[in-house]
C-alpha cells in the first residue's frame, strides 16, 4: 500500500516539476515576492514632499523650515506664493501637506506670544497624512523647546518616555516579513493542491487514475503530500533568509515554528483539496482559490489590524488559519512567544485542519460514487 | 475585405460570449467575485482605530494619579485596565491581549508637588505591530498632554505651547480610512477579475488545442485577440460601473468627478488589465501556469504596490520604478481623486496616458509573440 502511495506522490511531484515554467514559478516567484513585498509593504512614511507658504518676514519661520530639511521623512520642500498654488500642488498630489505662516509669525514668537502654523493635508491618504502631521508636531515640539532655551522663555517640559518593545526602532519590515511568510506559503500550497484534481479531471486523466487499483484515500494522500513538501521547503528556505538578509531577530523556538508551518499547511491543503474536488474545471478551481486567498489575507490582520474591523467580521476571522499562523510567526520571530500562547493559536489551526481535511475526503468520496 | 473582417470578428465575439455564458464561473469571476471582494475590502480593511486596549500600571495611587487614570478611562480611544504590578501586563502585551502599557511611576505625586520638577510617565508599545504602536504612542501622549494642560489651567500656570499647529484635512475631514481604501480597492478588484479572466480564457484554448483549430481558419491573429478581448472588455466595464455604484450606496462615499472622466479612466485601465491577461496567457499556454502568474503578478502587486494601502513614496527607489509598471497604481490614484476631489486634469490625464502606454506595450508584445505558429 505504501509503495503505491509513494509512487503516486512521485508522479505528482514529477508533474509539478516537469513543466519548466511551473518549476520556475514554484521556486523563483515566492522568493522574488518575499524581496519585493517586504521592501514595499510599509505603512511608514518616508520621502514625502511638502510645501510652505511663507508670508512671514522674520527669521523664525526660516529656522523652523530648516528643521524639516534634515529629516528623512521629507524629501522636497516647495515654496509657494498663495493658496491657489497650494490647492494645485495638493490636488495633483505633488505634496502631501502645505504649511503656511502668517505675516507676524516671527514677531509673535519673539514676543513670547503663542503663534500658529496652519497645515493643510491631503485626506485622500488619511493614514499617511495623519502620520505626517504627527511628524510635523514632533518637529514643532523640538523647535519650541530650542527656541525657549535660546530666548530664555519658560516652556512645557517633555515628560513622556516611550519604549517600543520587541522592535526598538519600530521598523515596519519586522512586522511584514513574518506575515509574508504565511501569505506566501498559503498561496503556494493552495495553488498546488487547488488545481491538482481539477486539472486531471479536465484533461481526462482522472478517470485513468480511478480505474487503476488505487484507493480514493490513497489518491487523496498522493495529492496532499506534494503541497506539504513544497510548503515546508519554502518555509525552511525563507526563515533563514528573513534572519540573514532582512535582519529580523529570531527569538523563539525554530521547531515550534516548523510545527506551526506543518499544521498551517494541513489546514490550507484541506481547503485546497475541498475546492479541487468541487470544481468541474480548472477555471472554477482557480476561482475558488481566489475566493479563499483574498479574504484570508484581508482577515488575517496583515493588511490592517483585526481590532479595527466590525465585531461580526472579527468573529469571522476566527475561522481563518492565516490569522493564527501570522500571530505565531510574528510572535516566534519577535517576541519569544511563550509555549502556552503558541498552543492557544496552534490548537484552533489544528481543529480547522481536521475539519477541512475530513470535509475534503468526504466530499471527494461522494464525488466518486 | 473590411466587411469580411467585421463579419468574422462578429462571429468570434458571439462565440466567445456563448462560452462565457456556458461556464458560469466566468460570470462569477466578472460579477460575484468583484462584489464579494468589495464587501470584504470595504468592511474588513480599516486603519481607523476603534479602541486601543491599554494597561495602566499605577505604582503610585495618589489623588492626581486617580484623576489621570480617569482621563484615560473617559477617553473614547482607550479600553483601560489597571494594576499596581507591571508584570501582569507584560505577559498580556506579549500575547497581544493589550496594545500598550502606561507606567505611572512611584514618585509621580511627589514630583508633581515640587517646584521645578515635572512628573514623567512611561508609554510602552508593542512593536510587532508598528502602525498600532505609533497610534498608541500618539494618542496616549495626546491624552497625557490634555491632562497636563487642564491641570495647568486649574493651577493657573503657563499652558500654551509657543508654536502650535492647526491641521485641516482636505477631501476627508473625518479622516475615515474607508474613504480612500474603497476607491483604491476597486483597482485591485478590477485587476483581479480583468487579468485573471483573460489569461485563463486564452490559456484554456491553448491547453485544449482549440487555439490551433482557430489558427487553421483564415482569421488573423489580430482578429482572434480582438474577438477574445471585446466581450471581456464589455463585461469589465459593466462590473466597473456596478462597483462604483455599489460603493457610493453601501459605503456612503462622495463622488466628486464627472461620469465622463470615470468612464475614460475605467476604459483605459481595463485596456491595460486585459492586455496583461493576454500577455500572461501567451507565455503560459496552460491554465495552471496562467493562474499562478496572474496571482503573482496580478493580485499581490495590485494589493501591495498600487499605493492603495502602502505609501509609494516610502518605498525604496527601485521599487518605486517597478510600481510605475503596474496599471493598478495609476488607476488607484485616479479613483481616489475621482471619488474625493473631483476632475483634476493635471493628475488624471497623465495617469490615463501611462496606463494607455502600458496597455499598448502589452498588446504589441503579445501580438508579436503570438504569431500564428504552432510550437
Amino acid at each position: 500500500m505504501f509503495s503505491k502511495i509513494i509512487t503516486l506522490i512521485i508522479k505528482e511531484l514529477q508533474s509539478l516539476w516537469r513543466d519548466k515554467k511551473s518549476r520556475g514559478i514554484l521556486i523563483i516567484m515566492p522568493l522574488v515576492q518575499l524581496f519585493v513585498f517586504s521592501l514595499a509593504a510599509t505603512l511608514e512614511v518616508k520621502n514625502v514632499n511638502i510645501a510652505v507658504i511663507n508670508n512671514d518676514r522674520g527669521s523664525i519661520s526660516q529656522d523652523l523650515i530648516e528643521k524639516f530639511r534634515g529629516s528623512n521623512t521629507f524629501q522636497k520642500i516647495y515654496y509657494l506664493k498663495n493658496y491657489n498654488e497650494a490647492a494645485d500642488y495638493i490636488n495633483t498630489q505633488k505634496v502631501i501637506a502645505v504649511m503656511s505662516f502668517q505675516q507676524n509669525f516671527s514677531r509673535k514668537v519673539l514676543k513670547g506670544e503663542p503663534a500658529e502654523v496652519q497645515v493643510i493635508l491631503d485626506g485622500r491618504k488619511s493614514n499617511t497624512s495623519q502620520i505626517v502631521y504627527g511628524y510635523i508636531n514632533r518637529i514643532l515640539d523640538g523647535f519650541n523647546s530650542e527656541t525657549a532655551d535660546k530666548f530664555n522663555m519658560s516652556k512645557i517640559e517633555n515628560s513622556v518616555i516611550t519604549r517600543t518593545w520587541f522592535n526598538p526602532n519600530n521598523e515596519y519590515i519586522w512586522f511584514t516579513v513574518p506575515g509574508l511568510l504565511g501569505i506566501l506559503i498559503l498561496t503556494l500550497a493552495l495553488v498546488i493542491t487547488g488545481l491538482s484534481i481539477a486539472r486531471e479531471r479536465e484533461l481526462g486523466t482522472f478517470d485513468q487514475l480511478l480505474v487503476s487499483p488505487i484507493q480514493p484515500f490513497e489518491i487523496l494522500i498522493g495529492k496532499t503530500v506534494p503541497g506539504l513538501i513544497a510548503g515546508m521547503a519554502e518555509a525552511i528556505i525563507m526563515i533563514p533568509l528573513a534572519v540573514l538578509i532582512f535582519k529580523i531577530p529570531f527569538t523563539g523556538s525554530f521547531w515550534l515554528l516548523i510545527l506551526s508551518v506543518f499544521v498551517f499547511l494541513l489546514s490550507v491543503i484541506g481547503i485546497g483539496l475541498f475546492i479541487s474536488s468541487i470544481a468541474k474545471t480548472q477555471q472554477q478551481a482557480i476561482l475558488g482559490s481566489f475566493m479563499f486567498t483574498s479574504p484570508s489575507i484581508v482577515l488575517s490582520g496583515f493588511a490592517t489590524p483585526i481590532e479595527n474591523m466590525p465585531v461580526w467580521l472579527q468573529h469571522l476571522t476566527l475561522l481563518n488559519p492565516l490569522r493564527y499562523f501570522i500571530t505565531i510567526s510574528k510572535g516566534i520571530f519577535l517576541k519569544d512567544l511563550p509555549f502556552d500562547v503558541v498552543m492557544a493559536n496552534l490548537i484552533p489551526m489544528f481543529l480547522i485542519s481536521i475539519v477541512t481535511l475530513t470535509g475534503a475526503a468526504a466530499f471527494f468520496r461522494r464525488r466518486l460514487e | 475585405m473590411k466587411a469580411v473582417v467585421i463579419k468574422r470578428l462578429k462571429g468570434l465575439i458571439i462565440k466567445e460570449t456563448f462560452q462565457i455564458f456556458r461556464d458560469p464561473s466566468s460570470l462569477m469571476i466578472a460579477f460575484l467575485l468583484p462584489t464579494m471582494l468589495l464587501f470584504l475590502y470595504g468592511f474588513g480593511l480599516s486603519l481607523d482605530i476603534q479602541k486601543l486596549k491599554i494597561g495602566i500600571v499605577m505604582e503610585d495611587t495618589g489623588v492626581e494619579v486617580q484623576s489621570l487614570v480617569k482621563s484615560y478611562t473617559n477617553s473614547k480611544y482607550f479600553d483601560v485596565k489597571t494594576s499596581t504590578d507591571r508584570h501582569v501586563f507584560k505577559k498580556q502585551l506579549t500575547s497581544g491581549e493589550i496594545n500598550g502599557i502606561i507606567v505611572i511611576p512611584q514618585d509621580f505625586s511627589k514630583s508633581l508637588k515640587k517646584e521645578n520638577d515635572t512628573p514623567k510617565i512611561q508609554i510602552i508599545t508593542d512593536g510587532s505591530d508598528p502602525n498600532t504602536a505609533n497610534f498608541v504612542q500618539n494618542y496616549a501622549t495626546g491624552a497625557w498632554s490634555n491632562w497636563q494642560s487642564q491641570k495647568a489651567v486649574t493651577d493657573k500656570q503657563k499652558t500654551q505651547q509657543l508654536i502650535s499647529s492647526r491641521p485641516r484635512f482636505w477631501f476627508n475631514p473625518e479622516l475615515e480610512s474607508r474613504r480612500f481604501l474603497v476607491p483604491g480597492s476597486l483597482g485591485i478588484i478590477l485587476s483581479i477579475s480583468g487579468t485573471l479572466l483573460t489569461s485563463l480564457v486564452i490559456a484554456r484554448e491553448w491547453e485544449r488545442g482549440t487555439m490551433e483549430a482557430l489558427m487553421s481558419t483564415p482569421v488573423s491573429i489580430f482578429e482572434i485577440l480582438a474577438g477574445k478581448i471585446v466581450p471581456y472588455f464589455i463585461l469589465g466595464m459593466i462590473s466597473a460601473y456596478v462597483l462604483v455604484f455599489v460603493s457610493i450606496l453601501l459605503f456612503d462615499l462622495p463622488f466628486k468627478a464627472s461620469f465622463l472622466m470615470l468612464s475614460l479612466t475605467c476604459c483605459v485601465f481595463l485596456f491595460s488589465a486585459l492586455g496583461l491577461g493576454l500577455f500572461i496567457s501567451s507565455i503560459a499556454k496552460n491554465q495552471f501556469v496562467a493562474a499562478q502568474i496572474s496571482l503573482f503578478v496580478g493580485l499581490l502587486p495590485a494589493f501591495l504596490l498600487s499605493g492603495f494601502l502602502f505609501e509609494i513614496a516610502s518605498m525604496p527607489k527601485p521599487m518605486q520604478i517597478i510600481t510605475m509598471l503596474i496599471p493598478a497604481r495609476h488607476f488607484v490614484s485616479n479613483m481616489q481623486t475621482l471619488f474625493l476631489t473631483g476632475d483634476v486634469p493635471a493628475l488624471l490625464f497623465p495617469n490615463i496616458f501611462k496606463m494607455f502606454l502600458i496597455g499598448l506595450f502589452l498588446f504589441l508584445i503579445t501580438a508579436k509573440k503570438t504569431v500564428k505558429r504552432l510550437d
